[in-house]
């Protein structure tokens, strides 16, 4: 009984707003967040964060935000949800994978409520997802990993067998082997979003294994640390690292949500809200790759802004043929683009990785 | 088994330093529950101690002084608890865990302007020698200081526990505390030690997180470390050595089983994701199976409130 007190005091204190009951109609529109790690991460949170921060000074005192952080998947997240729906909130985005099912089984209560999900596939009448084509980014600094690596070994931190993470390997392997026909590809699964120790551990791993650049597709800025100790190459991940500039980190993919957060926001207020799924990526501005610093040699810069302005424009799609599966089989023609539909589900490698992806 | 690229030099001298933090808390921990004390507060203070010792070591570019900062903070917070669950006699599950949330809490307050900073590096201890010997070099004599010292605390709690008169008492008071009472010791005094001695060491455990294997400050970043080394010090029945043992384990098999992803081994990563627990738990229940003694070496009085004229 204590515990379960003391559970809903801690969430209570966490939700860090004032006011409890509805504020449907007139008044501010209350726009909630969930957030699977913490602001400080420096990376993915931090980022959502930036676009919550983005939405109050759009909107002023038109808007009221809350937001809870370090929400883990599962039961505790529907829960979350919910406190934040009975608390009155508008719309509430919630911004990790693993928030899928949860985001759907709290929004069918709440009919009411507008939700918004990042990075899955179900919708509902009051559910949108979005995500960002990150995997535009992930070939930019491909290109750069086959260029820059000397022992021609280059390592992947992959957080979990997601669709989303599966595609950002192969989009960067498939870059690094077109820069450089020898590069190998090691990928270690750390089954987390954020444990610095051991994203740490993993890129030592890595680099222990004569790898000398580093990506990552966890939270937090722990493997810049760990490469810039080892001196090798390493890439921001979902936020800038400048901090880790220009050396180990020597460019970066940036997660730009403020202006998607601000329409949808706005939608709601123009009461023009409806069901959508969003999927943008260097194009629109939703995946920026930040700066690419000198300690890229000045042609091998040059490759990557034209390879990102190439499919900023649409000229170029990272997915083009020929390419087969890992297992040989073809998967693209000469000249063929992978379609979303192939895209947003992706559960093989394609050809050339070494391992398998696990279930 | 061909084990590729992984080098099994490099290998042994990182599990060694990955096991430190755990090794740490869970040291601090034993000594604590051997008073008759469950402190469930190991990860805050763990996390307040890899902040101030962050905070410090940046601000005086001394590694060695954010080290001493970090284990007097968690102290500190230790002798919070100490004064909560000893003097005013509040729950000791309740306060420790309202510990850990404090202690996230307030460092990731401690901590805000200190993100993305990188601390002065700590150097390895390179003796003239010693260090350049092919194999023993690296993995014996180039270590961090803190993996010797934690080597060192693991002896010294040891024979502490083992030899000395003051074990002696603290194991009476952590068995019965009437008892001890009666007898004329300070069931207060011996708790209240052993509880600071255990935040400190867990504070040190914080800091060899943030200093020396991540190096830099993020929120949040002790992810469950003070977790694990709870289970570790019950798992290992309460005995020195066999929480060593399981510390190395469950931090060997982490490192190990990343290696093992790292150079390409066709074992299913699931199989390795969750290697760490598997192994750690089976090894050390098994070590531990005889019920009879496991159940003799834990404290009788674990968690129980003491109170003087009771």
């Amino acid at each position: 009984m204590k515990k379960i007190v003391l559970l809903a005091a801690v969430a209570a204190m966490s939700m860090n707003l004032p006011a409890f009951g509805g504020s449907h109609g007139d008044g501010p529109v209350k726009a909630g967040f969930v957030y699977v790690g913490p602001i400080g991460d420096g990376g993915w949170t931090y980022e959502h964060h930036q676009g919550l921060l983005a939405v109050e000074e759009h909107f002023g005192d038109k808007v009221e935000t809350v937001y809870q952080e370090s929400v883990p998947e599962g039961a505790d997240a529907e829960r979350a949800m919910t406190q934040m729906a009975l608390q009155g909130a508008d719309i509430i985005f919630t911004t990790s994978f693993g928030y899928m099912d949860p985001t759907i089984s709290v929004a069918a209560k709440f009919p009411d409520v507008k939700f918004e999900h990042a990075t899955g596939y179900k919708r509902a009448d009051n559910v949108s997802t979005y995500s960002a084509r990150f995997y535009e980014g992930r070939a930019v600094q491909g290109h750069i990993a086959g260029k820059m690596t000397k022992t021609n070994k280059i390592g992947y931190i992959a957080s979990y067998p997601i669709p989303e993470v599966i595609r950002g390997i192969n989009s960067a392997y498939i870059h690094a082997r077109k820069a450089n026909p020898d590069v190998e590809m090691s990928v270690i699964w750390v089954y987390t979003w954020f444990d610095p120790p051991k994203e740490a551990d993993a890129a030592k791993a890595l680099i222990d294994n004569g790898v000398d650049v580093v990506l990552q597709h966890t939270d937090s800025t722990a493997p810049q640390a760990a490469a810039a100790e080892a001196g090798v190459i390493s890439f921001g991940q979902a936020s800038d690292m400048s901090e880790y500039a220009p050396l180990p980190r020597v460019s970066s993919i940036i997660d730009n949500w403020a202006p998607y957060y601000i329409a949808r926001v706005q939608a709601v207020m123009d009461g023009t809200w409806e069901s959508v799924d969003t999927w943008d990526g260097i194009g629109p501005g939703m995946v920026e790759i930040g700066e690419i610093t000198d300690a890229v040699p000045a042609d091998v810069k040059a490759e990557a802004e034209a390879l990102r302005d190439a499919i900023g424009s649409g000229e170029y799609h990272p997915f083009t043929g020929p390419l087969n599966k890992q297992d040989g089989s073809p998967w693209l023609a000469e000249g063929e683009t992978a379609d979303d539909g192939t895209l947003v589900g992706m559960n093989f490698y394609v050809e050339g990785i070494a391992g398998e992806i696990p279930n | 088994m061909d084990l590729g690229s992984i080098n099994p030099v490099l290998l042994i001298a990182a599990l060694l330093l990955a096991s430190t933090p755990i090794l740490l808390a869970a040291m601090g921990e034993l000594v604590v529950e051997k008073s008759g004390v469950l402190n469930l507060g190991v990860e805050g203070m763990m996390i307040v101690g890899a902040v101030a010792g962050f905070i410090v070591a940046v601000e005086s570019g001394s590694p060695a002084l954010g080290i001493l900062a970090a284990a007097a903070a968690a102290a500190l917070l230790a002798l919070l608890f100490g004064v909560l669950t000893q003097v005013l006699l509040s729950n000791q599950v309740a306060t420790g865990l309202g510990l850990t949330l404090f202690g996230l809490g307030i460092s990731s307050l401690m901590g805000q302007g200190y993100v993305g900073i990188r601390p002065p590096t700590s150097p390895r201890l390179e003796l003239p020698v010693l260090s350049d010997l092919p194999i023993a070099g690296p993995v014996l004599f180039s270590q961090h200081a803190l993996v010797y010292l934690s080597l060192a605390l693991v002896a010294g709690v040891w024979w502490f526990l083992r030899s000395t008169r003051s074990g002696l008492i603290l194991r009476a008071v952590g068995e019965s505390h009437e008892a001890a009472h009666a007898l004329g010791y300070s069931v207060l005094g011996t708790r209240l030690a052993a509880i600071v001695f255990g935040g400190a060491l867990a504070g040190l455990g914080g800091a060899c997180l943030s200093l020396v294997i991540v190096p830099q400050w993020t929120e949040g970043m002790t992810a469950g470390r003070g977790w694990i080394a709870l289970a570790i010090v019950v798992f290992g029945s309460w005995r020195a050595w066999r929480v060593l043992l399981g510390a190395y384990l469950f931090g060997g098999v982490s490192v190990l089983q990343l290696n093992l992803q790292a150079a390409g081994i066709a074992i299913p990563v699931e199989l390795l994701s969750m290697s760490p627990y598997l192994i750690t738990i089976l090894v050390l229940v098994i070590i531990s199976s005889d019920k009879r003694r496991a159940q003799a070496n834990a404290p009788s009085s674990l968690g129980r409130t003491f109170h003087a004229s009771g």
